[in-house]
Parts: C-alpha cells; structure tokens; sequence
C-alpha cells in the first residue's frame, strides 16, 4: 500500500559536525530568510501582548519618552544655567530617541534566547530569529516617538518662541535656527546604520545572556553610562579634545553625531563620521551574527 | 487491552514496513559542554576565576551509534534515565548536530518532546501554535489550512484564545500534541508526552497515531512504560550509558534490557517505571 504514494518527494536533511563552530552558512540564511515571517508574527503577538496596538499603548509610547526628555532637557538647563534653546531641546529628543531605540533593542535581543523555552529547546530553526524579531518590535515601538519629534520641531520652526538679537542701537531682530531643510533627508541613512548596529547588538546580547544569566541585571548600569557618555545630553562638538580622543572608542558618538545633526540641527555631519558610524555599524553586526550562530548549537542544551 | 487499572494501553496495529530507509545514524558521538550551573551568572564566573576552578564539564551522552530505520516503522527506545535517549530523538530532530558521525533522516520531523510545552505563556494558544508551526518551517497558508482541524483536535475550548499561562498541564499537553500529529510529519518524534492527558485523549491520540502509521509515516517513541513500547512499536532499541545494547523485536529487548535491570519483570514496572 505504501508502496504506490510514493511520488510525494521528501526533503532529505542530513546533519554533521559542525566545522570550526560553523552550520553551513548558505543553507543557515536560506532556511532563515523562508522562516522570516516567524520573526514577524513573534513580535506582532508580543506587541498585541503588551497592548502596544492599543490607543493608550501608543500614547504610552509617545508620551513616556517625551516626558523623559522634558527631565533632561530641566537637569541640562538647571546645571548650565538655563542658556540652551530649542535647538538643543530637538537635539536631545532626537538623540534620546534614538538611544532609547538602541538601548530597548539590547534589553529585548538579551532575553530574546532565554525566553524562546521549549521552542528552542524542540525545534530545529534557525535562532537568530529570535533576536531580530526583538529588533523589529523595538523599530515600531521607535516609530510613534518620531511623531513627538516633527510636532516639537514643527512648533519650534513656525510658531514657537524665537530668540532675539538686539544690537547696540537697539535695534532687534528675530533669529530662528530651527526650519526645516533638505539636509534632515540625510537622517535617513543614519538611522539605516543606528538599525544595522542594533541588530548586531541584538544578537550580541541575546549570546552572552545565555552564558552570563545576570547580563539583564548589569545592562541597565551599562546604558545609563552610555548615555552619559554619548552626546545626547550635549553637542559633540562641545567636549574637550582629550575627551573627543576617547570617543573613537564610542560607536555611538559618530552614530547619534550624524543622527541628530542631520534630523534637529539640518546640519551635515563631516564625513569621518559618516565612515566611523558604518564601520561600526558593520562591524558590530558582523561579529554580532557571526558569534551567535557559532554558538547557537549550545543554546538547545544550556537554556 | 487494559491494565490493572482498568485503562485502556493504547495499542497500534501495523502494517507492511516499506523498505525504504527514514532515518541513517552513523557512528554518531554526541558530547555537551557545559557548566556546572544551570543558571550560569557573571558573579560565578569571577568568583570561580579567582579560586581557579574549571567551569565546563564534558558529558559523551552518545557514543558511536549507528543504526537505521525504514519507513513505517515505530522505533521504541528505551534505557536508564541519561541513557541518551532524549539526545538521540534530539539529534534525530536536528536541534543537537553530532559531534562526531552523521545522521540522515529524509522528510520532515515533527517533534512532541517531553521538555515542556506552549513556549510563550503570555501569548495565546492561537499565537504559540502559529509561531510554532512558522519555526517548524511550515507557510501561513499552510498553517491557516490546519489551524481549525488543530483547535478542534485539542479540544480545549475557548481556552485557545487566552494566554497559555492560564492552562491547567493537561490543556497545553492536548494542545501540544495536536499541533505535532497535524504538521503531516514523515517523521514524529515522541520523548515521553504520551502519559499527559486523560484516557479519552489518550484514545483519541492513539487513534490519531495509527492514522499516521497507516500514512507510513516513521515515528520514535520514547517512553518509561515498557509496556506502551511492546503495544506501539514494531522495532526497539535499547541504550545504555550512551551505547546502542540491542536491537530487535520489542518484546525481545524489553525482556533483556530488564532482565539487565535487575528488576523482575512485574506488571507494576511494566506499566509505570
Ligand atoms: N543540556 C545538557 N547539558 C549537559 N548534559 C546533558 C544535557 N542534556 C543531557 N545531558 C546529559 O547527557 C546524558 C544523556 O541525557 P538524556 O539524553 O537526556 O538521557 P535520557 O533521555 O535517556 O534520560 C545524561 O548524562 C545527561 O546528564
Ligand atoms: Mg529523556
């Protein structure tokens, strides 16, 4: 009976040792690019799960970095003496955006793995799914926040206070550094490379905390320093040269550089940081995917 | 056939095997490498750094083992607890590579392992059957064909649109189960799942079993009642400490294998060890 239903033809899978830690890589990203839309529905049901799709869980995620932005922008003010402007006001919210973006994409690509239970444990797929579809709930968990940003510079641009310049005559005018210029189009690709980075983060993270299960408890420490260290809460260009030194080891220091110039200051950004934040960019996503996949094998038998 | 207990041991008859081969393991070493703790942390690792302590620990949990199984066949496997017998399934599966050897299986694989089931306990049953059926390889389309057939299967109820950390064991074993016998498998692994559920399930499981070997699909089997292997399987092997003891009849390696056990061969062990 079997005998005659045979002309179904099966796949034949046939699994060997890995080389130096390595799946072949051709097959890897075949089977990984069929099974995409597993990452998608992973992130489109924890979305649906936290109640991001809903009214109030958009306007969370408008509202909740806004309102940190607010605090920092009072902290910055107070301790300078209140001389920043709106100009630096957008700087910081692009620069926190941007950074919250990066810092949601390490937290949720860390506990991407650890939380993939029996499904990692039963099925044979390829893994790094899991932490790219932590990227992708984080991206549309970025997006509203850009809504915040247009209505804060299209406030500022037409209708919001302007600084005045008086001269010795008396005479004033009103200077308004925000408008609306072509060189914001260039934010574009720098987010293009904030994204290229944060994958590799991701799947950087999501590694490590299978070998390190205290990673999560430390990370938050380490993007609060991050932060500080990365110039969001001041203008690049305002560090002392020893510091500037010292930032060739920062990859977000050309990365937010090039973001916020372009998008809140409509300014561009000189081409050495356009070079350091791919290599970065790159770099990170290279050594990033490559170690998670050497070491994927091991995730089915230590989570 | 029943137990003492008066529930019914799912049995399933067989028909002809084909002599086409499913499943080539050849000379196959499975080794893990891991550390001494299931949670390991950051503050072990340097705690452990400064005494100078090694952390990893190697575990041989196959050791060249080579067999080969035809199409249609129930293979019943059996051994001490850390035999290999959930490493073999899972290399079988292809979520352990080997270490050393090869293993050939042709079609897919569905597997029903006993490590737990329903991944995501926040999302709901809907959602953790379509992600698992997407991991699984299987399209949208194919999946949106099955869905109902799966839910109906299961039979939990309205329970399928709630988070699964509001269902009882039993509800996630069902749904579990369906899932993995309507993915259309060439290849079923079972590593102990069949004792969850009620007797009704149970029938209704072992009915659905025999649906796929009628379909010649191949199915490993692992379980800890020897008597489910001898009423479900056409073939058995037995694992000791990583080694492949024997193969043959069941009934024949259920008898050496306890007979090496020391253990007599009474019906309380048959049923439940
Ligand atoms: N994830 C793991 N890490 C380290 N050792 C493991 C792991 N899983 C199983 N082992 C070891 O491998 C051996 C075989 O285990 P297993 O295949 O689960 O046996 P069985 O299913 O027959 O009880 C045991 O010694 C067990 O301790
Ligand atoms: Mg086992």
């Amino acid at each position: 009976m079997s005998e005659t239903t045979e002309t179904v033809s099966r796949p034949v899978q046939t699994f060997l040792p890995h080389r130096a830690g390595l799946p072949r890589l051709s097959t890897y990203f075949v089977t990984l690019w069929r099974r995409r839309h597993f990452a998608i529905e992973l992130s489109r049901a924890s979305m649906r799960a936290a109640h991001t799709n809903t009214f109030f869980g958009q306007f969370w995620l408008v509202i909740s970095p806004a309102l940190n932005a607010v605090v920092y922008f009072l902290l910055v003010n107070i301790i300078r003496g209140g001389n920043s402007g709106p100009d630096f006001f957008l700087h910081l919210l692009a620069g926190l955006f941007a950074f919250n973006f990066i810092s949601a994409t390490m937290s949720a690509g860390a506990n991407s793995v650890v939380s993939g239970g029996s499904l990692v444990l039963n099925t044979a797929f390829p893994l790094l799914l899991l932490p790219w579809s932590a990227l992708r709930t984080a991206f549309f968990r970025f997006l509203p926040s850009l809504i915040i940003l247009l209505a804060f510079f299209s406030y500022f641009a037409f209708i919001g206070p302007h600084p005045v310049a008086c001269d010795a005559a008396g005479a004033c005018v009103e200077l308004n550094t925000v408008h609306f210029s072509p060189v914001q189009l260039m934010a574009i690709p720098a987010f293009m490379l904030i994204f290229v980075f944060a994958a590799g983060l991701a799947a950087l993270m999501a590694t490590v905390q299978v070998y390190f299960r205290d990673t999560t408890q430390f990370l938050p420490y380490a993007t609060r320093i991050w932060l500080y260290l990365s110039p969001v809460l001041y203008y690049a260009d305002q560090l002392q040269p020893w510091m500037l030194k010292l930032e060739y080891f920062n990859p977000l220091f050309p990365m937010l550089g090039i973001w916020t110039d372009t998008l809140a200051r409509g300014i561009m950004p000189p081409m050495s940081w356009w070079l350091g934040s791919a290599a970065w960019a790159f770099g990170t996503l290279l050594i990033g995917t490559f170690y998670f996949i050497s070491r994927e094998r091991e995730f089915a038998v230590r989570i | 056939m029943e137990d003492e207990m008066g529930e019914p041991i799912p049995q399933i008859a067989h028909r002809s095997v084909s002599n086409e081969v499913a499943i080539t393991v050849a000379d196959l070493d499975v080794t893990y490498r891991t550390t001494i703790e299931k949670r390991p942390t950051l503050k072990q690792a340097i705690v452990r750094l400064g005494r100078g302590k090694r952390s990893v620990r190697t575990v041989e949990a196959l050791k060249d083992v080579s067999f080969q199984v035809n199409r249609g066949t129930v293979l019943g496997i059996i051994g001490h607890n850390g035999a290999g017998k959930s490493t073999l399934m899972r290399t079988v599966a292809g979520i352990v590579p080997p270490t050393r050897g090869k293993v050939e299986v042709v079609g897919r694989t569905s597997t029903l392992l006993s490590l737990g089931v329903g991944f995501n306990r926040q999302l709901t049953g809907r959602e953790n059957v379509i992600l698992g059926g997407l991991a699984a390889g299987l399209t949208k389309d194919e999946l949106e064909d099955r869905y109902d057939r799966i839910a109906e299967f299961a039979d939990i109820g309205d329970f399928i649109e709630m988070p699964m950390r509001s269902y009882s064991s039993g509800m996630a074993a069902r749904l579990a189960f369906s899932v993995a016998v309507h993915l259309d498998p060439d290849i079923l692994l079972i590593d102990e799942a069949l004792s969850t559920g009620d007797a009704v399930f149970k029938e209704k499981a072992t009915e659905r079993m025999q649906q796929l070997v009628d379909n010649s699909s191949t199915m490993l089997l692992i379980s800890h009642a020897l008597r489910t292997i001898i009423n479900m399987s056409t073939e058995c092997i037995w694992l000791d400490h990583g080694k492949l003891m024997m193969r043959g009849n069941p009934e024949e390696v259920v008898d050496a294998y306890t007979e090496y056990m020391h253990v007599k061969k009474t019906s309380a062990v048959l049923n439940d060890m």
